[in-house]
């Protein structure tokens, strides 16, 4: 398999976004399943004030978990370690793959099969381990269908919504040598069929991690299809791997933050399977994993947290919502955003994990219609924290004060003096005033050409007098 | 220094001078939405449970094991995976040795390791405990331990559950409770909502993805 480049260039946003709003086919995919996932959310919280009130609870479960992250983290690794599952800490992805690449090599595997975890994404996961001869198989149906067509998630949750019946069957047909069929059903005992042999076969199990227990030493992984059990209980060994900020204080916490993820996500009262796990295989019992690893990664997280602003990023429990209801994501899809997680989470994450100056286009794909922070179930002020990072964007950092990596690549000199001239000119009265005259009297030498503006609109021009001039002229008239 | 410790300096760092947030857990949102008079309790779960395709039938403690051979001979199944030494275990191969016409057993009784692939491959079905159920969201809860292992209720194409009907609790947060897991969670706990299922292509729903297709519940009203 060959590796994707992963670094966008700084037009790549602009020029997917074009060619995605140019695909018909891929713009029916996305609107009819966001169309879907919108109305199965809006049915599942058919009380606006429960609904309002589980948002604040959720808010401040995740707000107090965060105010006191590395005391819990410490709790958890403590109570994880007590129960017998090995806890390993990674501060970049190239740490995390080590970790697991190490547990791999003690164990002599050859094959891991993987339920959904979009960290092992983050860590490119696959590609690593196949890079050191081990073969790494998705085992979520949509995970396994972009892999089989290399492709990456274009959604955390559905990772295929892009791809309707035809083209699975095309892939499977192409792929698996199976004979074509668009019956979704028929598709999905296709899949049944492989990835069994594949759960049955594989030495290692690799999963995410939705909600980690402080207080018991408990991974609570949510799911429908059964991959993740079957993936964190067949293999001998069993790998979670999770970012830092997952961790919640008590085990009542879980009761809310499962409620608000499964029906904000697919509208569902709850998932087919909660997989709460504790241990490995206690001496007596007769299967699962002989060895469970928790890996908790930072990756950029704890940049987020320096910033009391920014850190309500962490809040998230990935539950896709923001994506489902944005404008923007529905008609340029997930792929454009060319990162592991895209729409408005993506924008808000994603510069964190890589530089804000790698994904300098991400805070400006939205119009702050403000849908993604009123779905949000853990109530993330998205909007705010994308004109923050738009600040950021454009803001050079003062010498030793970072606030993020990759800050102020899209400073420019030009555009900041303009912006001095135009607060000066805003609170000096005269000088307003006789720029104003200036203006309204020079108007047909305004630019026609103003960057990106003028690629779609005609350049604005001021009216030949002012509404203050007009307005004046307008009183001084005899009645 | 090591990550861990990296890591916690730089999150400890970031918290200077601030306090932690008060607890302010709320549980009266997450218990009164979801009460239910104790004979609705079994409607509730009845009504989540098939509305994602369970099949549920009401029976009793007595008379179970003879409605689980008419279901069995109904489905085709010749055998069943059982756990010999849980009470349900015992009474469902006690009460069969006495039909001639019923299904082959089939125990659960030694590693997976040494039995893996006739469980992958030839286990057309398995029959489980719970520990209890939730009305609120239509989940059983299974405990699974050394007598009654993790992958029955998984891999084997059809599932039947034995519920006591007193075992059903109004909603997640007070079963936890019930259950006193604060104290103390069990190696694995699972709450199973339905049989397998995805939406991964084109949000069409297909059932038996990975686990179970089909999943039985049995109901026994011994209240
Ligand atoms: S930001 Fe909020 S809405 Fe978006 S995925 Fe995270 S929790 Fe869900």
């Amino acid at each position: 398999m060959s590796q994707p480049a992963r670094i966008p260039l700084r037009d790549e946003f602009k020029s997917r976004a074009h060619d995605a709003l140019g695909d018909a086919q891929l713009r029916r995919n996305f609107r009819g399943a966001m169309d879907s996932l919108m109305e199965k959310r809006a049915a599942a919280f058919s009380d606006a004030d429960e609904r309002e009130r589980l948002r604040t609870l959720g808010n401040h479960i995740r707000a107090r978990a965060l105010s006191r992250l590395p005391d819990l983290l410490e709790q958890l690794e403590s109570n994880l370690t007590a129960n017998g599952v090995q806890v390993h800490w990674a501060e970049t992805t190239e740490q995390a793959n080590r970790i697991v690449l190490d547990i791999a090599e003690r164990r002599q595997a050859r094959q891991v099969i993987k339920g959904k975890s979009m960290v092992s994404e983050e860590m490119d996961m696959n590609h690593v381990l196949a890079d050191h001869g081990i073969e790494c198989l998705e085992s979520d149906m949509g995970e396994y269908i972009i892999q089989l067509d290399h492709e990456k998630p274009s959604h955390i949750i559905m990772p295929a919504i892009h791809k309707n019946a035809d083209q699975v069957a095309r892939l499977f047909e192409r792929e698996l040598g199976e004979p074509y069929t668009r019956d979704v059903n028929e598709l999905i005992q296709t899949g049944r069929r492989i990835l069994r042999q594949k759960f049955f076969d594989a030495d290692i199990g690799v999963s995410g991690v939705n909600f980690a227990v402080a207080e018991t030493g408990t991974l609570v992984l949510v799911e429908n299809e059964g991959n993740g059990r079957m993936s964190t209980t067949v293999p001998k060994v069993h790998i979670a791997v999770t970012g830092i900020e997952k961790v919640v204080a008590h085990l009542r916490d879980v009761v809310p933050l499962l409620s608000l993820l499964t029906r904000s996500a697919l509208g569902q009262p709850i998932t087919t399977y909660i997989n709460m796990i504790s241990r490995p295989r206690q001496a007596g019992e007769r299967d699962g994993p002989e060895e469970v690893h928790l890996v908790l990664l930072d990756n950029g997280r704890s940049q987020a947290f320096a910033d009391g602003e920014l850190r309500q990023t962490l809040n998230c429990i990935r539950c896709g919502a923001c994506m489902n209801h944005c404008p923007v994501y529905t008609r340029v899809g997930g792929h454009t955003y060319g990162e592991v997680y895209p729409g408005p989470i993506g924008a808000i994450i994603t510069p964190h994990l890589v530089g804000l100056d790698k994904v300098p286009d991400h805070p400006s794909a939205s119009s702050l219609c403000g849908a993604c922070g009123e779905v949000c179930p853990v109530r993330i002020p998205i909007p705010s924290l994308l004109r923050r990072l738009r600040e950021e964007n454009v803001s050079r950092p003062d010498p030793g004060h970072a606030v993020m990596r990759g800050q102020g690549s899209k400073y420019s000199a030009l555009e900041s003096t303009v912006w001095k001239l135009w607060r000066t000119l805003y609170t000096r009265p005269l000088l307003y005033r006789l720029f104003r005259f200036f203006a309204t009297r020079l108007r047909a030498l305004t630019p026609s050409r103003l960057g990106p503006w003028t690629e779609h609109r005609g350049a604005p021009k001021p009216a030949a007098r002012s509404l203050h001039e007009l307005a004046r002229k307008h009183l001084e008239q005899p009645r | 220094m090591s990550a861990k410790a990296r890591i916690l300096d730089k999150l400890r760092h970031s918290l200077a001078g601030t306090e932690p947030l008060p607890d302010d857990f709320d549980e009266t949102l997450v218990t009164q939405p979801w009460r239910y008079p104790p004979e609705q309790r079994i409607a509730r779960l009845r009504e989540l449970m098939e509305a994602v395709r369970t099949e549920i039938h009401l029976t009793s403690q007595t008379q179970w094991p003879d409605l689980l051979a008419t279901l069995l001979d109904e489905k085709q199944l010749t055998r069943l995976l059982i756990a010999p030494e849980t009470d349900h275990g015992r009474q469902l191969s006690e009460h069969w040795q006495r039909r001639s016409d019923a299904p082959a057993l089939h125990a659960y009784d030694r590693p997976v390791e040494e039995w893996k692939h006739e469980l992958f491959h030839d286990t057309p079905a398995s029959l489980t405990g719970t520990v209890g159920a939730i009305a609120a969201t239509g989940s059983l809860i299974l405990c699974p331990d050394r007598h009654e292992p993790r992958l029955m209720s998984l891999v084997p194409p059809v599932h039947f559950a034995l519920l006591r009907a007193s075992t059903i609790h109004d909603n997640l947060y007070e079963a936890q409770r019930a259950l006193n897991w604060r104290a103390g969670m069990p190696t694995n706990a699972l709450l199973i909502s339905g049989p397998s299922k995805t939406a991964d292509i084109e949000q069409v729903l297909a059932y038996g993805a990975h686990g179970p297709k089909d999943l039985v519940v049995l109901i026994l009203e011994d209240a």
